[in-house]
């Protein structure tokens, strides 16, 4: 439990994980195998293979309607797989309610934002450490000092992550009356909360100008190097994609149709004709 | 806003139960000025001359329950979002299994504070048996839904008084097994005792036989119950439930299981009806499926709304307003509207002016109310900050935010009432109609502010 002992297993410690994605090599956080959706007679993801290293920033990208959030959604446990399995951490996930994902280890964000709008950031976050506390129904209207120390403690912890985001001042504002780019690192705040190894984060820059895209993006690689999180993004804008991610998979029309370095990929011919083709052409 | 939320260290030390209903110094003495007010008034309200609408000791109580059915309502709608038409079918639960329990029907006479609690644990039981069905729907489909409930459960208890049931030809139950007393209700309810001498005889017994004691029995329900809400709010289980009001699906991903939450949201706000059953059962010393119509869900739902929808305070306020206008503001101004209105219905020979009665246009009074406070002050008397915010944009972000940090720190609810404080011992006051008639005032907003010290 996080807000039990900050500090030892808490986000907030730089975590001495930093070098993890050498250290571990071949071993995986995340595997999917032959993942598949049917909504009906479209397939939206086609037997998908997909990994992610241990403490990797790896890019999930492709055009619009290429099946990307529909993947999220299904290791997040909004969407069952018609088929395949999703194996994170060694057990399988697979089908597993949105909660218990998370209790397994994995936050998100979303692309639209879903903020709980009429609760304040800090109650947002506390949101968050929902599953890392204990409090029970007949605790709550007993208060033993127990729950008391354990709601102290949340504060704290809830008070530090928003430190983290640079929230610190907005922590009593409504999260509906924050400015937009407050808005998606609460966001993010609220899914560090959860204490999760891996982190969805869903288009975490739309919307943003280059200014604030720049500093999410150091941001969240210094999630990773701090912290030692795992990253998962899913991006448009490619300045973004190429400039932290190690690892890039192309998705296009539910199937993966390249996957590699940033490099790999940007030269891959099919990505530029699905993909980065339509802007070159666009600029052309 | 530093000084609202810095001390995290005032929620430390040993918890005082009275620091929860009200904080300030200025909330408790009001609090402590209403409840004295409260307790003497079966003593004064002879003195009260009866030229003014006050409310007998009976409408007293009415508005005490009813406040209790409200703040439980208020658990499902307010806080967890669902919206629940069928209220009244755990209140059945509640008024029926003391029935059960402490009447002739079965014979059995069990202490009516054993009663209550076994009718706490069948009313949330129930929530959970008629909640399980409903998890999967959201907004109008729930509704409809516990609309039926509401309608089920009611004309159950009014048709199982010839209960046969025959499997394979063998009666197991029957012939005509009597179950609920059908539409004649299950009649005479022990009423609660306590084994107090005094010069009320060898015990003291709560029932309409004793106005005062009840109101005490009922008020004392309502502090508990405002007191348990309280902190419902303000635990991980009430963030959890605002968090499934304002977006299910986000609540799930951040680890919050929705099915159990949203169970115990109909569980323990069910029990509350329970609880109000029990009384209302040992106080009546009779139940009648006649009083648990659907009228009876809305007028709560209509309370819950009125005083404003997640606010603890409000749905005392509007449970409150509510039922002094129908039991005691509306048959009180009839008494002078009545006579005239039917004298000049029968000189003009207007068909329904000849038989005009103000009580019986109570339905049509409250729909007026209730689209005027929609379109003029959608949020409810007395509303939850938040929720004032989110009906009326950013202009009062600053004042939402004293309100709605309450569950953040004790430090903050300290903060919030010494300056809601001053409006809000005004608000109460000012707004229901029990406050202009002099003797209405004492009563009404004395039990309101009883649990309504604190936001």
């Amino acid at each position: 439990m996080i807000g039990g002992a900050p500090g030892t297993g808490g986000a907030a410690a730089p975590a001495p994980r930093t070098e993890m994605a050498g250290a571990a090599g071949g071993e995986f956080l995340l595997e999917a195998t032959k993942v598949r959706k049917q909504f009906g007679g479209l397939v939206a993801v086609h037997d998908v293979d997909f990994t992610i290293p241990r403490g990797g920033i790896v890019s999930l990208i492709g055009p619009n309607g290429a099946g990307k959030t529909t993947f999220f959604n299904m290791i997040t446990g909004l969407y069952r797989p018609t088929s395949g399995t999703i194996v994170f951490d060694g057990q399988d996930i697979t089908g597993r309610k949105p909660h218990e994902v998370v209790h397994a280890g994995i936050g998100r964000t979303f692309q639209n934002i879903r903020l709980f709008g009429n609760m304040t950031a800090i109650e947002n976050v506390l949101v968050g450490l929902h599953h890392t506390l204990k409090g029970t129904w007949w605790q709550a209207i007993i208060q033993p000092p127990s729950i008391r120390r354990e709601e102290d403690r949340a504060l704290e912890r809830a008070r530090e992550l928003l430190g983290i985001m640079g929230l610190g001042e907005r922590q009593d504002d409504l999260a509906r009356n924050l400015p937009y780019g407050d808005q998606r690192r609460l966001e993010i705040a609220r899914a560090l909360a959860t204490n999760c190894r891996l982190l969805l984060l869903d288009e975490p820059t739309a919307g943003m100008n280059p200014e604030e895209t720049r500093q999410l993006t150091q941001f969240v690689r210094s999630l990773r190097d701090r912290l030692g999180l795992t990253i998962l993004l899913i991006e448009h804008d490619m300045k973004v994609v190429m400039g932290i991610s190690e690892r890039v998979t192309v998705l296009d029309h539910g199937e993966k149709i390249a996957e590699g370095t940033p490099d790999e990929v940007r030269a891959d011919v099919r990505v530029i004709e699905a993909y980065l083709g339509r802007g070159a052409a666009g600029r052309g | 806003m530093a000084v609202v939320t810095s001390p995290v260290g005032a929620r430390r030390g040993f918890p005082n139960p009275f620091r929860d209903v009200a904080a300030s110094r200025r909330q408790r003495t009001i609090l402590v000025v209403l409840l004295v007010l409260a307790i003497g008034y079966p003593f004064f309200y002879q003195a009260i001359p009866d030229v003014l609408p006050r409310p007998s000791v009976n409408n007293l109580i009415v508005m005490v329950y009813y406040a209790i059915l409200a703040l439980g309502l208020n658990i499902v709608v307010g806080f967890a979002g669902l919206l629940d038409l069928g209220y009244v079918a755990f209140y059945v639960f509640g008024a029926y299994s003391t029935a059960f329990l402490a009447s002739p029907i079965f014979g059995l006479h069990v202490s009516w504070w054993l009663v209550i609690v076994v009718a706490v644990a069948v009313a949330a039981t129930a929530g959970i048996l008629l909640g399980a069905p409903t998890l999967r729907l959201r907004g109008d489909y729930l509704a409809i839904v516990t609309l039926g409930f509401g309608e089920i459960v009611p004309q159950l208890v009014r048709n199982l008084d010839k209960v046969n049931i025959n499997i394979l030809g063998v009666q197991v139950i029957g012939p005509d097994f009597n179950l609920t007393g059908g539409p004649l209700g299950i009649n005479p309810i022990d009423a609660p005792t306590l084994p107090i001498p005094g010069p009320w005889g060898r015990e003291l017994v709560f029932s309409n036989g004793n106005p005062a004691g009840s109101l005490y029995l009922a008020m004392g329900l309502l502090v508990l119950s405002f007191f348990v809400c309280r902190r419902l709010r303000d635990s991980r289980l009430g963030r959890a439930w605002m968090a499934i009001r304002e977006d299910e699906t986000a609540a799930a991903s951040m680890g919050i299981n929705t099915v159990t939450t949203k169970l115990l949201a109909f569980a323990l706000g069910a029990s509350f009806s329970g609880l109000v059953g029990a009384f209302v059962g040992a106080y009546q010393t009779a139940v009648f499926p006649e009083s648990f119509n659907f009228s009876v869900s809305i007028s709560i739902l209509i309370m819950v709304i009125l005083g404003g929808m997640g606010s603890l305070r409000g749905v005392i306020v509007g449970a409150f307003v509510m039922t002094y206008v129908s039991q005691t503001l509306l048959p009180f101004l009839g008494g002078f509207i009545d006579g005239p209105v039917q004298s000049f219905g029968k000189q003009t020979g207007v068909g329904f002016l000849e038989n005009f009665t103000l009580v019986a246009y109570n339905f049509l009074i409250f729909g007026v109310i209730l689209a005027l406070l929609m379109i003029f002050r959608p949020e409810g008397l007395l509303p939850a900050a938040a929720r004032k915010a989110e009906l009326h944009g950013e202009g009062v972000a600053a004042e939402a935010t004293f309100g709605t940090d309450t569950s953040v720190a004790d430090a903050a609810t300290e903060f919030e009432e010494q300056i809601g404080g001053i409006a809000e011992a005004e608000g109460p006051g000012a707004s229901p109609p029990g406050a202009p008639g002099a003797p209405g005032a004492p009563g009404a907003p004395a039990g309101e502010e009883t649990a309504g010290g604190a936001s």
